[in-house]
């Protein structure tokens, strides 16, 4: 199944949630929708489930219009943030449920309905809590079957909120993993959002960075790691160290003074010089583009990160490898291997 | 050696020593002297029995002074039947709608978002806090025979006031807010993600209604509804307006009990205020039933 969401508007009274969202989803992609928390991802999600209605803008699946249809009829598995497990029902029942409710001609039998349930038990790994409340589970369990309810009506898309938002960090990690794997399974399109870049990075073939309703870059991991196509793309993604810099007939100057980096293509006026913490190669006093005062050094296992007072009154951190150890009160000349500048 | 284990043992006493004091200074910390609780608790339990536990023994032991017959023929009066009739009748109607009328109620505040919503929760508010007489009186004033609908009732021979309907009415009216109380907090904490979750997986309106909704308060309505019941059968003020007082027709059991107090007939009188006695009795025990399962489902929903 495709999804192609063209120029999708949704405002919350003056406040845009979605400004102007143009996407295409490939058949059984994993993509992430990564964004600070009001950048409209989620909005975004609940649109193509029909949770939501937008203000304009198409939505397709396979061609076909999804905003003709409500949510009952899209066929979209979706996972909420908070699991949204039926408190009532028994894991089992809140796994059957989107098949009971099946209109009655195409309804199953109990029999392959208790077949189905088991098998989407299995898959998740937990058929021993078939019996068991929700309130009985623990999140990472709530959230698998939360994953299973949502596979029982055999979704044509699946959608995750946030999906391991809520659990603690090694929970989280394990299943990412997992959900890597299923998805590799059930091979079923599908989108989640998150905040964590981390979590976007590791488990998404494609990833969506979005920032106040619209898309900043769409590419793989590799892409909006390596090559960040917006100033807010470099900040969020990785840890950078951020420069108001100022770009003059092909000099980069910080403050007055002029940085010997090249400023070959780049437009004259105001700009951002952004730099991974350890992309800044530590060298002896006058080797580099700037010049500082080490402050602080904290270790970090394999990295050890030192504050450092540029020679322009900037403040920057940076990591640095852990086989020349940095002092507080030394002067070191830094250079950056790598580095891009945009402006504004 | 022997002065060491001598100096280890004194220090050991002294730690116990510290260990007992500090423990009894918490305990002083946290409660106060012997006497003032002593005191306090004896106030409250005098209190209970004066002012609630008195009065309930006064009623069967007035009811029952003339022994269990006198009792029972009181009870068995047409009078005190017609008005036992229709005193369920009007609960009835009355719980029957506030039921519909609370439970959408509810649902409109805690799942949408509109305007004008916190003067409707206000207003839901506005029976508890107006007088039962007053809720009464608005009654004749739009039902009455000069009231605003009076003269078309009167064309079309409908009888509200002196009634039954305006007796259902009166006590809808005055009970409205129980059954809205009681499940707007409960669905506003639940929120929409289940009935969200339900839509998603291909249910329709009323398969999410009443597969995932409605067993989510269902112990909330049935709390409502007890509440709901108790007043209507006990209200007083507001249906004493609008009842006329047709001995036989239009008495609720309240109104009856004042009736034949006041008549110096205090067997019968008290016979039926046992019944509402034992009402309420009934209502505080399914209440702390219904409050028990009201906590286990919060417990349940406690993620």
């Amino acid at each position: 199944m495709t999804i192609e969401v063209k120029n999708l508007v949704k405002k919350f009274g003056s406040f845009a949630a979605l400004d102007g969202v143009d996407l295409k989803v490939d058949n059984g992609e994993l993509l992430a929708l990564l964004g600070p928390s009001g950048s409209g991802k989620t909005t975004l999600l609940r649109i193509i489930a029909g949770l939501d209605w937008p203000d304009s803008g198409e939505v397709s699946f396979n061609g076909e219009d999804a905003l003709a249809q409500d949510a009952r009829e899209r066929h979209v598995g979706f996972v909420f943030q908070h699991y949204a497990l039926f408190r009532h029902m028994t894991v089992f029942e809140n796994v059957a449920f989107g098949l009971r409710v099946q209109p009655r001609a195409v309804r199953k039998d109990e029999a392959t309905i208790r077949a189905r349930v088991k098998e989407l038990l299995d898959l998740v790994q937990l058929d021993w809590l078939a019996d068991r409340y929700p309130s009985q589970l623990s999140g990472g369990q709530r959230q698998r079957i939360a994953l299973a309810r949502a596979l029982a009506i055999e979704p044509r898309i699946l959608l995750l909120d946030e999906p391991f938002g809520a659990l603690d960090a090694k929970v989280r990690k394990e299943l990412r993993k997992w959900l890597r794997s299923l998805h590799h399974e059930i091979n079923v399109t599908s989108i989640f959002v998150t905040h964590d870049q981390e979590e976007a990075l590791e488990v998404a073939n494609r990833v969506v960075v979005m920032d106040k309703g619209r898309i900043e870059q769409i590419g793989s991991p590799d892409d909006v790691y390596e090559t960040p196509a917006s100033a807010f793309v470099h900040g969020f993604i990785g840890e950078s160290i951020e420069l108001p810099v100022h770009v003059d007939g092909g000099v980069i100057r910080l403050g007055d003074r002029p940085l010997q980096l090249a400023a070959d293509g780049l437009a004259p006026g105001a700009s951002k010089l952004f730099v991974r913490r350890h992309d800044m190669l530590v060298g002896p006093p006058g080797s580099g583009a700037f010049e500082g005062a080490v402050q602080h050094v904290r270790n970090f296992g394999p990295v050890q990160r030192a504050e450092v007072a540029l020679s322009g009154g900037e403040t920057i951190e940076i990591d640095a490898p852990r086989d020349k150890e940095l002092r507080a009160g030394d002067t070191i000349g830094l250079n950056p291997r790598r580095y891009r500048i945009f402006a504004g | 050696m022997t002065m060491q284990i001598a100096d280890t043992v004194s220090l050991s006493a002294s730690d116990a020593k510290a260990r007992a004091h500090a423990a009894a200074a918490r305990d002083n910390l946290r409660t106060e002297p012997r006497a003032v609780r002593i005191a306090i608790i004896t106030l409250a339990v005098l209190f209970l029995t004066v002012f609630v536990v008195l009065p309930l023994v006064v009623v069967f032991a007035q009811a029952f002074s003339r022994g269990i017959l006198a009792y029972l023929a009181a009870l068995a009066e047409p009078e005190a039947l017609a008005a036992i009739r229709l005193t369920l009748i009007v609960a009835a109607i009355s719980v029957g709608l506030n039921l519909v009328f609370g439970l959408v109620a509810a649902w409109a505040i805690a799942k949408f978002e509109f305007k004008g919503k916190t003067f409707l929760i206000t207003l839901i508010d506005l029976p508890f806090s107006v007088s039962p007489v007053i809720s009464g009186l608005v009654f004749v004033l739009l039902f009455g025979a000069q009231g605003y609908f009076g003269g078309w009732l009167r064309d079309h021979d409908i009888q509200i006031l002196f009634a039954v309907p305006g007796i259902a009415l009166a006590t809808t009216f005055v009970t409205f807010p129980f059954v809205a109380r009681a499940l707007i907090p409960l669905m506003q904490e639940q929120g929409t993600q289940e009935e969200e979750a339900a839509i998603s997986l291909g249910a329709s309106g009323l398969q999410t209604f009443f597969r995932v909704t409605l067993p989510n308060i269902k112990w909330g309505v049935l709390y409502g509804v007890l509440l709901c019941n108790a007043r209507a059968m006990g209200e007083f003020g507001a249906v004493s307006v609008v009842s006329g007082h047709i001995r036989g027709e239009t008495n609720t059991m309240p109104l009856l009990v004042e009736i034949l107090y006041n008549e110096y007939q205090f067997v019968a009188a008290f016979a039926i205020a046992s019944l509402l006695a034992m009402l309420a009795l009934i209502t505080l025990i399914a209440k702390t039933v219904l409050e028990r399962h009201l906590d286990e489902g919060e417990d349940a929903s406690d993620h």
